[in-house]
């Protein structure tokens, strides 16, 4: 019956300046964690409540309104929006699938490193230097031609070079995950290298793809630096490519700043309409790349 | 034997030529695309220096020293709009790095259990998601307000101090730092987070066999071992800052003036862009092209640096 060593001593010492320290350290990160959240909960109520009260049909079908004057809507941004960056998704898509097709598929080591490379930095471009990049390619270029200067093709434009890497990068992992099993069997049927990733590799890969998609068009919709002097705005419906246009983030931007309470309750309303969509795609890529594995 | 086999080798029909050119032709096709990608920032950095040209003859290095910007006059310098931009994001990353890499162990660790781990995580990440206009007029509306009482105060009673020499104005370079410690936050966490995961659980059970407490291991095994991960988020992060335009642009007040005050509106790079490019002609298209130029290097030696630390983690 005799323990020479009674139960306590394996236990640390409740008071001790380690245990302590211990428990201290575990409240700080308890409340680092609450202070990473609180500005997320701040921003995403905040902006579901002053949007949804700003929140009306005409918003949909009616064109910006006068200062002062009640009503209206951004029916034009909205168009303008999904006009821009669907030029950019016809830009960055093919380019940054093949691309990716390339890394995974054919390369040989040494290419794929400086490509995949070159890909993340790209992915740091500020997204201002993508807006003065496209602005010296294509507005300058449709001055040059008289075809016109800020327009829909400039803002698509500088889009789709935010998107590709984010593109490149989604799709080059998704690839990465298609059993290499697929492809012997492909090859051993006798199919040609564009058969087997077209028709085996590709359809494989494709939710993951479409996920990355997704996201990247989202992540476009938002970018507002870019589209300021590539796109500018405009109070009219898009009638031309090459004429100025209307975006969300633009008009966000634009009537945040003025003075004006009317303008202000339409930014928060496009604030909405952004999150939502940011909300939504990044909710269903989550559930959908969570059902594949 | 012998014979049977070469037999049946040449049973075998080679792929017809049109097979083998279209094979051919896609993979060039796929290799032009992917060249395409290093190309394409190659272009960006060749078009943003001949768009400059006329800024960088006319003032040579002597615009990062200038600190004028009168377009009436042809004067540019970038020197206020340079020291905004590294002074917003080292506000940043003061604010948001602690924080992250806080965060970052919380969620690596099993203080939480991992369901609730993983909507941690998802929260975070879509942080990271919400356009940066959407934090503007948030910070116009609801962190200007909160920022300028709290100026109010830190001027009163820590006035003395250069840093909070002015009343608060509203705008300034203490929101937009805010902010961008909002934005960048997502990123050091993410990245520390991976860093801290991959490390061997051989080497948390070793020290805690040795008798450490959990947050002995933390710091003296796990964030060692994390270290570079965690530098290499610091970078990207910092990149980001230097970047970021318009939550900054909407409240960083666009002063094209030095104050070593806080609560004092300033500039930076990105803004400056923003608020001037549309309406810009002549000389002054060059000297913002030139401005975006030094924006464009200062990231691009950030990002990769960043780069370099992550490609060496990984063959560690």
């Amino acid at each position: 019956m005799t323990t020479s060593y009674p139960e306590s001593s394996l236990t640390r010492a409740p008071m001790s300046k380690r245990t302590l320290f211990n428990t201290g350290m575990t409240v700080v990160a308890f409340i680092c964690g609450a202070l990473a959240l609180l500005p997320l909960l701040a921003v995403l109520s905040y902006v579901l409540i002053q949007g949804f009260s700003s929140l009306s049909p005409s918003i949909f079908t009616e064109l910006p309104p006068a200062p002062l004057r009640k009503g209206g809507g951004f029916g034009n941004a909205i168009l303008g929006t999904l006009l821009m960056v669907g030029i950019g998704a016809l830009i960055s898509i093919p380019f940054g699938v093949l691309a990716a097709i390339y890394l995974t598929e054919f390369s040989s080591g040494k290419i794929a490193r400086v490509v995949r490379f070159a890909t993340n930095i790209l992915s740091g471009v500020p997204s201002i230097i993508a807006g003065v990049f496209a602005y010296g390619i294509v507005v300058l270029t449709l001055v040059k031609l008289n075809l016109g200067s800020y327009s829909a093709i400039g803002g698509g434009f500088a889009l789709a070079i935010l998107m590709l890497p984010i593109i490149v990068r989604t799709t080059d992992e998704a690839l990465q995950l298609v059993s290499q099993d697929l492809r012997q069997a492909s090859l051993g049927l006798g199919a040609t290298k564009f058969q087997t990733v077209a028709q085996v590799v590709l359809p494989a890969a494709l939710p993951a793809i479409v996920t990355g998609i997704t996201l990247a068009i989202a992540r476009a919709a938002g970018e507002t630096a870019p589209l300021l002097f590539t796109a500018l705005f405009s109070q009219f419906w898009p009638t031309s490519l090459f004429q100025p246009t209307a975006s969300l983030a633009v008009l966000v931007y634009n009537f945040a700043i003025t003075p004006f309470k009317n303008l202000q309750s339409l930014a928060w309303a496009a604030s909405l309409i952004l999150v939502l969509m940011v909300l939504i795609t990044s909710i269903i890529a989550r559930w959908a790349t969570r059902q594949k594995a | 034997m012998a014979t049977n086999t070469h037999n049946l080798l040449s049973a075998l029909k080679s792929r017809s030529e049109i097979d083998k050119s279209l094979d051919r032709g896609f993979i060039w096709l796929t290799r032009i695309f992917a060249l395409g990608i290093a190309a394409t920032l190659l272009w960006i950095t060749i078009q943003v220096s001949i768009g400059a040209w006329p800024a960088i003859q006319e003032f040579g290095a002597g615009f990062l020293a200038q600190s004028t910007w009168n377009p009436v006059n042809n004067q540019y310098g970038v020197l206020p709009q340079v020291y905004g931009t590294l002074v917003s994001s080292f506000i940043g990353l003061l604010l948001a790095v602690p924080i992250g890499v806080g965060t970052a162990v919380l969620l690596s660790e099993n203080f939480l259990p991992s369901k609730i781990r993983l909507v941690l995580v998802f929260l975070v990440e879509l942080l990271a998601a919400i356009p940066s206009v959407v934090y503007g007029i948030w910070g116009i509306f609801v962190l200007v307000p909160i920022i300028t009482n709290v100026g109010k105060w830190l001027n009163s009673s820590l006035g003395f101090l250069p840093i909070f020499s002015t009343p608060p104005s509203g705008p300034g370079m203490l929101p937009a730092g805010v902010i961008l410690a909002i934005m960048t936050l997502p990123i050091i966490t993410a990245i520390s987070r991976d860093a801290l995961i991959s490390i061997p659980p051989s080497l948390r059970q070793a020290a805690i066999g040795l008798g450490a407490t959990r947050w002995e291991t933390i710091f003296q095994v796990l964030i060692p071992a994390a270290f570079s991960g965690i530098v290499s988020a610091v970078m990207l992060a910092l990149g980001r800052a230097m970047g970021e335009t318009m939550a900054v642009t909407m409240l960083i007040g666009n002063s094209n003036n030095i104050s070593l005050s806080l609560l004092a509106p300033a500039n930076t790079i990105s803004s400056l862009l923003a608020n001037q490019f549309s309406e810009a002609s002549g000389l002054q298209v060059a000297a913002l092209m030139y401005a975006a130029l030094v924006l464009f290097v200062l990231t691009l030696i950030v990002n990769i640096f960043a780069e370099l630390i992550v490609l060496r983690m990984k063959r560690i």
